[in-house]
């Protein structure tokens, strides 16, 4: 720890902060421009010079300077700084005036304009007018991709961009190029990022060089209502904040949450918003000769009703329900005497094993402790990029071992390739303890498809010493973000083939019997709605009030942020309807009331924001009673990571970047 | 300097030469493991020698690729460093310095041969013998106006002794490396000195067993200070002489003006009332007098301006004549300077 005066307050920082860390733990406020608190010290905007008293007479740039660098006064006194000195005044006015000096001033047709960083400071801290009489300097805007819109006359050169390329989404693409007033920002030969971060730049931009293409001129900050709510593009659950203007979401940025997406989302979180419009099923649907037609709500519910009279009732679990949906699914399904409720994406998980045989055990801030991680049938770049860039932070610190049984593929960092499937997992059985202290183990989709590769894998796990007093490293990286919050209400992947009614909640990624009479609950005319025999519309994540349950096991609530279109309503009233015009009316009739009897049945749903810990004896129980493992190669469900749901199928955005990552599009399009 | 991009025309391979390749591979030894980047200038810069002295596109991709570097990486070395060219240079690639002490000495005029003879900047002659750019201090200050021309430095230039030398280059002449007025490194340009001695012809000059001291800290009181001298002193066509001038080399000189009218010596950029009566007293009254002298002549009347000394040769009254000889006069009475 270092004592240090900072404007007059005496404050105790840790001797590896920096000077503008201190001074924020003093209570000042530093502007800055390049230094962010996740990306390397580039020290080059100067915006935030302090005084330092006993160093040299000028200014200093607070970002780069240790205290531990700082020099005790003659006695042994602390250090002293000055933030709001005369000195420290002119300093920043001045930087602002050459940080301004090529800065078009553009604001009012600039979408950075309202949250713009060099505005804010400049009106903080610059000063009222210009000096500057000449030409400013003119760049070429560039091509950088399908998400992110360059207009390089208002870039500063604070290089974040460069270092958040590099350093957290590992893909190397972004450059400065040239030196003194012609250095731009560009990626090599103006090729399209490859990063599932790109999006991330715009937030990371201070100014409105780098901006949303997608939301280009749609949109002014001060007119968007805020909701913050939780993603469900992958299992990760990341929080965002969902930002609507009237009945239409506008755009989606990320919360910061420490234990889960540190700042970051990927561009599937939060370029989908134009997949919230289209496609949309805004009026019930019923199959007649074939084709389906728009009807009423009451004859649709009729015709559900008589169908389901005598029939063999199933239902299955889409990767986008809620907890709440979920629940009330599996109420009627039971009301209706039947137990035939199958889960999308869940493998051959099986709640019976225990909490800890399906969650992410280590929890995802864990990753920042282990010092040894072993990938298993999972592809983390693909499956959940942001916790991908986590591995990939923690790997940059050094002395961290990655191995990967699985596919072959590039996750930004690099790895021991172990082997394709069971039989490389098969070597660790039995294996000797890891002599690392906190070994990771993620099994992903590619390896709990199968019961005895799971089973094998908590075999492994067992004699690896994955988990262990204080520490269990036994982590299931999931796909779907409905599936943890299904396992918890005891649902698994079950066999529909007799079934002669479906419920399906939003499933579209399962092939159902092709004799079964359909009903899908769901919000996209995607593959699901294409297999109906009645369609109810329902609401997206971002429609309702709903409970998901990331694949850490941590509960999370997300919130409306607007409504649904049309007649399309919240999936846990259309069962409830459903379940009136059945005969067997659901006991609840609020969200309140299914949450009530929910929190009842099930008392950890109610802890928000918390994790109830699975058992480590459980998974011990899961490795005894592995037997001899399926011979397969293990091979992540994602192929094509922009395009993996109904939202995501239905943005063009998506599209577009899809056809990016495969080379269809043509690089000169712009 | 402008932005620096690669140009469109661009090979399709690259390859090192064999022997490039050997020296390449080595160059890597000398780094630790994980840090071959550190490579990166130097295999670039063989890149460039081995390709007409202009990087192409696939010559950053190789070495990128050898260095396990991102491309970009490479490409913002490559455009950070202007001595990368980006683009096709000429086979004599002319860099002319024009930072100032090039600049008070007379790059400027050298830029103006440049751009009659080649063009602009950064352009190469139909013929591809020929391109140029404008740097920065090249460090040969003391030899000033210079330019590199590839790997080699030519000091000492005027327009006349660079257009000399660009048609020698253009004729495939042998040309000199170096000083091209015969300086010696970068010795003062009447010998070797320092600041105690003096350099005039008639006085000795110091030499290694320091003999001529005392005589040397005589007559330097009476001078002008020598550094002065040399960073004003006009080119020579030739070391001088050690010896006193002798009169052998006395230009023509008149008893009276012709027709009675002199002319104005005063519009020399350097000579005075004083001066100007001093050169009436010698017999030289006329401008075309001075423009027909030789260096020898003009050393000779340098020797006998008293106090004056060194004016003459410092101010270029042989090329200041020359252009008042044509008729030329300046704007007003305190202007322009004739040269």
């Amino acid at each position: 720890m270092t004592k240090l005066l900072i404007d007059d307050i005496e404050v105790d920082v840790p001797s590896d902060y920096t000077l503008l860390q201190a001074c924020e733990a003093a209570g000042a406020e530093i502007p800055r421009f390049c230094f962010h608190e996740r990306l390397s010290i580039a020290g080059n905007c100067r915006m935030c010079l302090v005084e330092v008293k006993g160093g040299p007479p000028k200014p200093t740039a607070s970002c780069a300077m240790g205290v531990r660098d700082l020099r005790p006064g003659p006695n042994g006194e602390p250090p002293v700084v000055s933030t709001k000195s005369p000195m420290v005044k002119k300093a920043r006015e001045g930087v602002m005036e050459f940080l301004l000096i090529n800065h078009p001033l553009d604001c009012p047709i600039c979408d950075q304009g309202g949250e713009c960083d060099l505005q804010d400071q400049a009106m903080a801290f610059g000063a009222d007018s210009s000096r500057f009489h000449e030409n400013k300097r003119a760049v070429e805007d560039k091509y950088i991709g399908a998400l992110v819109k360059t207009s390089m006359n208002r870039c500063i050169q604070c290089t974040r961009c460069v270092r958040f390329s590099t350093e957290v989404a590992g893909v190397t693409e972004l450059g400065l190029t040239g030196r003194g007033e012609d250095v731009e920002i560009t990626t090599y030969l103006e090729r399209a990022m490859t990063s599932e971060l790109q999006g991330n730049l715009v937030d990371l931009c201070p100014v409105g060089a780098l901006t949303s293409k997608p939301q280009s001129f749609k949109l002014r900050p001060w007119e968007l209502q805020k909701t913050e709510s939780v993603d469900v593009m992958d299992a990760l659950g990341s929080s965002i904040r969902v930002d609507s203007r009237g009945r239409e979401v506008m755009r989606i940025l990320p919360r910061i949450n420490e234990a889960i997406n540190e700042e970051w989302i990927s561009d599937k979180t939060r370029h989908i918003v134009d997949g919230l419009k289209s496609q949309r099923l805004d009026r019930p649907y019923l199959r007649q000769n074939g084709k389906l037609v728009a009807v009423s709500w009451a004859d649709a519910l009729n015709t559900i009703a008589n169908r389901i009279e005598s029939s063999k009732i199933g239902a299955i679990v889409g990767q986008l329900a809620s907890v709440e949906e979920t629940f009330a699914l599996k109420s009627l399904v039971n009301a209706l005497g039947s137990t035939a409720i199958s889960v999308e994406g869940v493998g051959a998980l099986d709640p019976a094993k225990g909490r800890a045989s399906y969650i992410f055990n280590s929890t995802v801030a864990g990753i920042d402790e282990a010092d040894a991680v072993m990938l298993v049938g999972t592809n983390p770049r693909k499956e959940a990029p942001v916790l991908n860039a986590r591995i990939r932070k923690r790997w940059r610190q050094g002395n961290l071992l990655v191995g990967v049984i699985g596919e072959k593929a590039d996750l930004n960092y690099t790895y021991n390739y172990l082997g394709a499937g069971s039989e490389s997992l098969e070597a660790f059985l039995g294996h000797a303890p890891a002599s690392k202290q906190k070994p990771l183990l993620i099994v992903g989709a590619g390896a709990f498809e199968n019961a005895s590769v799971l089973a094998n894998a908590a075999k492994a796990a067992t004699s690896l010493g994955v988990f262990k007093e204080g520490w269990n490293g036994f982590s299931v990286l999931h796909t779907s973000a409905a599936a943890v919050g299904a396992l918890d209400l005891g649902l698994k992947r079950t066999d529909l083939s007799g079934c002669d009614v479906i419920i399906s909640l939003g499933a579209d990624e399962t092939e159902l019997p092709a004799s079964a009479y359909v009903v899908y609950i769901g919000t996209h005319g995607d593959a699901g709605a294409h297999r109906a025999d009645v369609i109810l519309p329902s609401a997206t994540y971002t429609e309702k009030s709903a409970t998901y349950v990331n694949t850490e096991g941590r509960v999370q609530l997300a919130n409306r942020a607007t409504f649904p279109p049309g007649n399309a309503r919240e999936d846990w009233s259309i069962l409830r309807a459903l379940s009136d015009s059945v005969g067997h009316r659901l006991p609840f009739d609020s969200l309140s009331q299914l949450r009530a009897e929910l929190y009842a049945a099930f008392p950890h749903f109610a802890a928000i924001d918390s994790i109830l810990p699975g058992n480590a004896a459980d998974l011990t129980n899961l490795g005894e009673g592995a037997g001899a493992m399926d011979k397969i190669t293990f091979i992540s469900p994602i192929t094509d990571f922009y395009l993996t749901n109904p939202i995501a199928r239905a943005s063009k955005v998506m599209a577009e970047c899809s056809a990016l990552a495969h080379g269809a599009l043509a690089q000169a399009a712009e | 300097m402008s932005v620096r991009r690669l140009t469109d025309q661009q090979p399709n391979s690259f390859e090192f030469s064999p022997e490039n390749l050997d020296w390449a591979t080595k160059q890597l030894t000398k780094y630790p493991a994980g840090r071959q980047a550190s490579a990166v200038i130097p295999l670039l810069w063989r890149a460039q020698e081995q390709h007409d002295y202009w990087l192409p596109k696939p010559a950053i991709e190789k070495v990128a690729d050898m260095l396990g570097m991102p491309y970009i990486r490479a490409l913002e070395v490559a455009t950070f460093y202007t001595m990368f060219n980006l683009a096709p240079v000429g086979k004599y690639f002319i860099q002319m310095c024009g930072t100032t002490p090039c600049m008070l000495r007379g790059s400027n005029d050298l830029k103006a041969v440049l751009e009659q003879r080649i063009g602009d900047q950064q352009h190469v002659t139909p013929d591809g013998k020929f391109s140029w750019l404008e740097v920065e201090c090249l460090g040969a200050c003391c030899n000033a106006p210079m330019v590199q021309i590839n790997n080699d430095y030519y000091e000492d230039l005027t327009p006349v002794s660079f257009s000399k030398l660009l048609d020698d280059l253009d004729a495939g002449r042998p040309v000199i490396k170096g000083s091209q007025t015969g300086r010696k490194t970068s010795e003062p340009e009447f010998g070797k000195l320092t600041a105690l001695t003096s350099f005039y012809p008639n006085v000795p000059l110091s030499n290694d067993n320091g003999a001529a001291a005392p005589a040397v800290a005589q007559t330097a009181s009476n001078t002008d200070r020598p550094e002065m001298h040399v960073a004003d002193a006009p080119v020579l066509t030739k070391r001088v002489s050690e010896e006193p001038i002798s009169d052998m080399h006395k230009p023509e000189l008149l008893c009276t003006a012709r027709s009675g009218a002199a002319d104005d010596l005063k519009l020399i950029w350097g000579v005075g009332p004083k001066l100007e009566i001093m050169l009436h007293e010698m017999g030289i009254f006329h401008f075309d007098q001075i423009a027909a002298w030789t260096q020898m002549n003009l050393l000779w009347v340098d020797q006998n301006l008293k106090s004056f000394k060194g004016r003459a040769l410092r101010d270029g009254w042989i090329e200041q004549s020359k252009k008042l000889a044509t008729g030329w006069r300046p704007s007003n009475s305190d202007g322009d300077k004739p040269v």
